[in-house]
């Protein structure tokens, strides 16, 4: 399982990159894309929606599986990555380059771990 | 296999109609047809063996066993086959006037009295073309009960997390907020959890007794009771009555609606995927909210009665049912169920020595649960693995991965129809599956060897949908 | 020992000897005892095979066959050719179920996946599922396909089968949303009404093809007019239409449904029929319902499965926009089978033929004095008279000449020609029509 050191991570296995004007990207680990294997088709909300932290902005789906996922901050949707419409096996391939949404205008956060603490707290729960 | 259309030449074809004896009426040219409309173009030869070929490639109940859990794969009697083609029936339109259509509501009358003594119920629709159908249907009722009584505060349906998938999305779809409650130790419902539930704003509660790891409630007394105090109404789950009729009935129980699934309890055929039929039985207090066909009625659809299908049902699958009922009568019915619950209490101990059941008690109702966790835990081999394996012993898997609280689930309901023999024949495949898993497991991760095809690729199927079959372009 | 059970009773016995249980009672013991029947059920008594065929035959001769069928308000009387019966009754496809299994079942797979080539064919449209319930119920599907949070309200025309206005009322009643009509004029869905109703809350617009008086309305006008309010537009379409009118995908629709009775299912006393549902592209994600998929297996070679899963009950529980979780298999395996049979001249013919003698009918009945044929513009094989004397009495007429007549509605009767009525028995209708015309004028 990879971590990135630029990264922060949620217990939801969601990976958040925040950048110098605010706004943040919003993907799945590695870890994530493991366990739910083969991905098939994301749901993503549409830009200018509000999404919060802690809430389920979207939802993605295996073959036989489709799970919720978690917005660590609140805020606007600025951006959603359309290529993931057509190819979600990005986010099996390329976790960290296969971003979900960027949210603007962030108001809050849910508890972020750093790339040691979210590799401790999966370490844990094995 | 060739697609239909990767057969069809052109100009082959057969004459099913005689020239037109009228002058012939075309539309004006803005309203017509924009292309060639292509379809098959094959002779009759050629379409017979096309679809015999395709039958050849499927799996009934007449094929072999069938043990898929929570759809009871019976044996579907040939007269009811017959009845249904009988011109008297299949020749009469439904909105014929009600002196030219005596024998099709003598089959309603029929199929009603019948189904409201097996349930206890007092009223019954036909309406409902499938058990969720009827559950969107029985979900309905509750809502409009309640609203008649100017109670417009109770939109929250309590579901077990072991209930079919279809329960919630009902719910969902009758506008009711869904709260699911765990299960206990035994599989059963969790009445700490469900007392701390019910209130004011409870609708009702959804249940299916036995539930779907085949175990019948102890407590079902206790917890339709609870509903009843809080002002909530009862829905029984009709998918598992195969396992009770006869011997209790949900009216009993305290239920207040139930929908049936004729295709499972009353041996009517499942076409391979439907035409199935879902009445709803009720009690008299919800009998004002039955729905009905609003132009058998001469209204315009606009206001009046709840509809959930044009006119009034599947009435062919109704008239299987009910020439199964008459056939069975009231000790055929019992006796079925007593078959279907002695067939699945054999199968479960038969197995229980190498594949632990999941919630294990010393019997089972109509159906049982084998956990495969340890078995993939010390072979690697998996619950798809020994499904798969099945079918090379053509036998049909059992219900995978479902009920969603047992991880490796494999569900099996032998049904009443089956005999000894075909159940001693499918313990011991079991058993050789559970020799291989240890020997052999690689052989089991690519099962099945001799089907029509191996393993599909689902992930492919679902990343770029090829829905249809695209003609080349010309 | 009882009906269809294999096992005898000393084999039950060993059974419950072998599981070591002393009686079957022993497996109820979780029932309570004050709810456990002490009595058998109070029904008759099991009967054998020849007398239930006696009785239910008693049953349907009850019924009357009419020899002559002029109704037809959503179910349709089209020849059904003898090979259509044959295959749909074979044992292996009856007798299975949904095809969860592809590695033994690709015969039904691969049939639906035929099927659902043939709805696209017929509609234009870019996918189809694997059916739905009935025509009606296709339509509050589809209506609940095009439903979003801002977007609340479905509009329907008032030119729509009454049976289907009740079921979308139904399904927008369950969910929370509303159903406003758009009224008609002169027989077909007023335009100027549907541009004004057409608000910001509004998602979709359904409209029948044709429509329940047989009109064809100008639906790539209706569509125009939806899609610049940005709803979407679904068409409801009689399937045997499709043959000869302007497709719904070259209507504009987003989701086209209909009722495939016409195509091979016989009347029935109103099922089981058959709920087709296509869509563009862009909405076949948010099809309710099975769909089948083409893929290789393992070896690469072409393969079957149901596909998209991902979107129904059994995974999306209470997330789930439908809880349908089968389809009519059989009944779409019959309308593939008509179709194939049929081919595209034969149901060309049979659409055409219908049209035809409808208007010739119509004709007929114009020429009776005080027969008003109510229909304007272009209409399929359902038209609508006012009739000078009661219908009742015209009714009652052609029924005792083994007649169907049309339906009564509040505008007169709707009168419904198909390919199988002759010119001598439609001949023989207008003469017993003016006959009773002319008595009681």
């Amino acid at each position: 399982m990879a971590t990135l050191e630029n990264l922060k991570y949620t217990k939801s296995h969601e990976w958040v990159l925040e950048h110098a004007d605010g706004t943040v990207t919003v993907g799945l680990t590695d870890y994530a894309q493991q366990e739910l294997g083969d991905l098939v088709f994301v749901n993503l909300p549409a830009a200018g929606d509000d999404v919060t932290a802690g809430e389920p902005f979207g939802d993605v789906e295996s073959v036989k599986a489709v799970s919720d996922v978690f917005c660590p901050v609140s805020g606007t949707v600025a951006e959603v990555n359309e290529e993931l419409l057509d190819a979600p096996q990005l986010i099996n391939e390329t976790p960290y380059d296969a971003w979900l949404i960027k949210v603007e205008n962030v108001s809050g956060s849910e508890e972020l771990l750093s790339a040691a603490e979210y590799e401790a707290f999966i370490a844990q729960g094995e | 296999m060739q697609l239909i259309f990767e057969k069809s030449k052109q100009g082959r074809g057969s004459m099913m109609l005689p020239a037109c004896d009228v002058p012939e009426v075309i539309l004006p040219e803005e309203l017509q047809r924009e292309k060639a409309l292509r379809l098959p173009e094959l002779s009759e030869t050629e379409i017979s063996r096309h679809y015999t070929a395709l039958a050849k490639r499927a799996h009934g109940v007449n094929d072999g066993f069938y043990p898929l859990g929570s759809c009871t794969m019976k044996y579907n009697p040939r007269i009811d086959e017959e009845m249904a083609a009988l011109p008297g029936f299949a020749g009469i339109h439904p909105l014929q006037p009600a002196e030219t259509t005596a024998g099709c509501r003598q089959v309603l009358d029929t199929a009603k009295q019948y189904l409201c003594e097996a349930t206890g119920m007092d009223d019954i629709t036909f309406q409902p073309a499938a058990g969720a159908h009827g559950e969107f249907t029985g979900l309905l009722l509750m809502k409009a009960y309640h609203e008649a009584r100017g109670d417009f505060n109770r939109k929250k349906i309590i579901i077990p997390d072991a209930a079919h998938g279809t329960n919630p999305a009902s719910a969902v779809m009758a506008g009711f907020t869904v709260i699911t409650i765990p299960s206990n130790e035994h599989g059963c419902v969790d009445l700490d959890a469900l007392r701390a539930n019910v209130g004011e704003d409870t609708a009702g509660l959804m249940l299916t007794n036995p539930n779907t790891v085949g175990i019948f409630d102890p407590n079902i007394l206790e917890i339709t009771d609870m509903i009843h105090k809080a002002g909530g109404l009862n829905y029984y789950d009709g998918a598992n009555f195969n396992a009770i009729m006869g011997v209790v009935r949900p009216g009993d129980m305290g239920f207040d609606v139930v929908h049936l699934n004729l295709h499972k309890t009353f041996a009517t055929p499942h076409g391979g995927g439907g035409p199935g039929s879902g009445p709803v039985a009720c009690k008299a207090i919800l009998a004002p909210y039955l729905p009905a066909s609003a132009i058998q009625s001469g209204q315009d659809g606009t206001e009046g009665k709840l509809q959930l299908k044009a006119f009034y049902g599947n009435f062919l699958v109704v008239l299987r049912a009910m020439t199964y009922m008459l056939t069975l009568g009231a000790e055929g019915i019992r006796s079925a169920c007593e078959g279907a619950v002695l067939n699945a209490n054999y199968m479960m101990k038969g197995m229980q020595d190498v594949y632990p059941v999941a919630y294990a008690g010393d019997h089972c109702m109509h159906e049982f649960v084998l956990d495969l966790e340890h078995l993939k835990k010390e072979t690697g081999v998996s619950a798809l693995d020994v499904a798969k394996s099945l079918i090379d012993n053509g036998i049909h898997p059992p219900t995978m991965y479902f009920p969603l609280i047992v991880h490796e689930a494999l569900m099996f309901e032998p049904t009443e129809t089956e005999s000894r023999e075909t159940l001693d024949e499918a313990i011991e495949i079991m058993h050789q599956l559970y020799q291989m898993a240890r020997e052999d497991s690689e052989q089991m991760h690519h099962a099945p060897h001799h089907a029509q095809i191996k393993r599909p690729d689902e992930v492919l199927a679902a990343r770029q949908p090829v829905l249809r079959y695209q003609w080349e372009q010309a | 020992m009882g009906q269809y059970i294999p096992s005898t009773r000393e084999e039950q016995q060993e059974m419950l000897a072998a599981i070591g249980a002393e009686s079957v009672a022993a497996f109820f013991k979780d029932v309570p005892d004050s709810v456990l029947l002490k009595e058998p059920l109070n029904l008759p008594a099991g009967k054998s095979e020849l007398e239930v065929r006696r009785e239910v035959e008693a049953m349907s001769r009850q019924n009357k066959v009419f020899g002559t069928i002029l109704r037809g308000a959503g179910a349709y009387q089209h020849y059904i050719p003898s090979i259509v019966k044959y295959i749909s009754a074979k044992e292996e496809f009856v007798t299975a179920y949904t095809p969860y299994q592809a590695e033994m079942s690709q015969g039904i797979l691969q049939s639906i996946f035929e099927y659902q080539t043939m709805i696209c064919e017929l509609t234009g449209m870019d996918a189809s599922n694997a059916s739905v319930y009935d025509g009606a119920s296709a339509a509050a599907e589809a209506v609940a396909m095009c439903r979003d949070r801002k977007r609340t309200v479905a509009l329907v025309s008032a030119t729509t089968h009454p049976d289907v206005v009740a079921t979308i009322r139904t399904y927008c009643y369950g969910a929370g949303y509303e159903m406003r009509m758009v009224p008609e004029k002169d027989g077909r869905t007023d335009a100027a009404a549907l541009a004004e109703a057409l608000t910001a809350d509004v998602c979709c617009f359904y409209v029948q093809q044709p429509n329940f008086y047989g009109n064809f309305e100008d639906c790539t006008a209706l569509g125009e007019t939806v899609h610049q309010a940005g709803a979407k537009y679904i068409m409801g379409c009689n399937p045997m239409a499709l043959a000869v009118m302007k497709t719904p995908a070259a209507c504009g629709a987003d989701i086209a449904v209909g009722e495939g009775q016409p195509l091979g299912m016989p009347l029935a006393y109103g099922g089981p029929y058959l709920g087709f549902m296509a869509a563009t592209s862009a909405m076949t994600r948010k099809l309710p319902g099975r769909i089948v998929g083409e893929t290789k297996d393992a070896d690469g070679n072409r393969a079957y499965v149901l596909t998209l899963q991902a979107r129904e009950q059994h995974i999306r529980r209470e997330k789930a926009s439908s809880n349908v979780c089968s389809n009519q298999a059989l009944c779409a395996l019959t309308a593939a089978v008509y179709m194939s049979t049929m081919g595209p001249e034969g149901v060309r013919q049979a659409a055409g033929q219908s049209m035809s003698k409808a208007h010739y009918f119509a004709q007929l009945l114009a020429e009776i004095p005080g027969v008003t044929v109510q229909n304007q513009g272009a209409w399929f094989h359902e038209f609508v008279t006012t009739l000078p004397v009661a219908a009742e009495t015209v009714l009652n007429a052609l029924a005792e000449q083994d007649i169907l007549g049309g339906l009564p509605v509040k505008e007169g009767v709707l009168w419904c020609v198909t390919e199988v009525v002759s010119k001598e028995q439609l001949d023989k209708a207008a003469a017993v029509i003016r006959e009773v015309c002319a008595a009681c004028s």
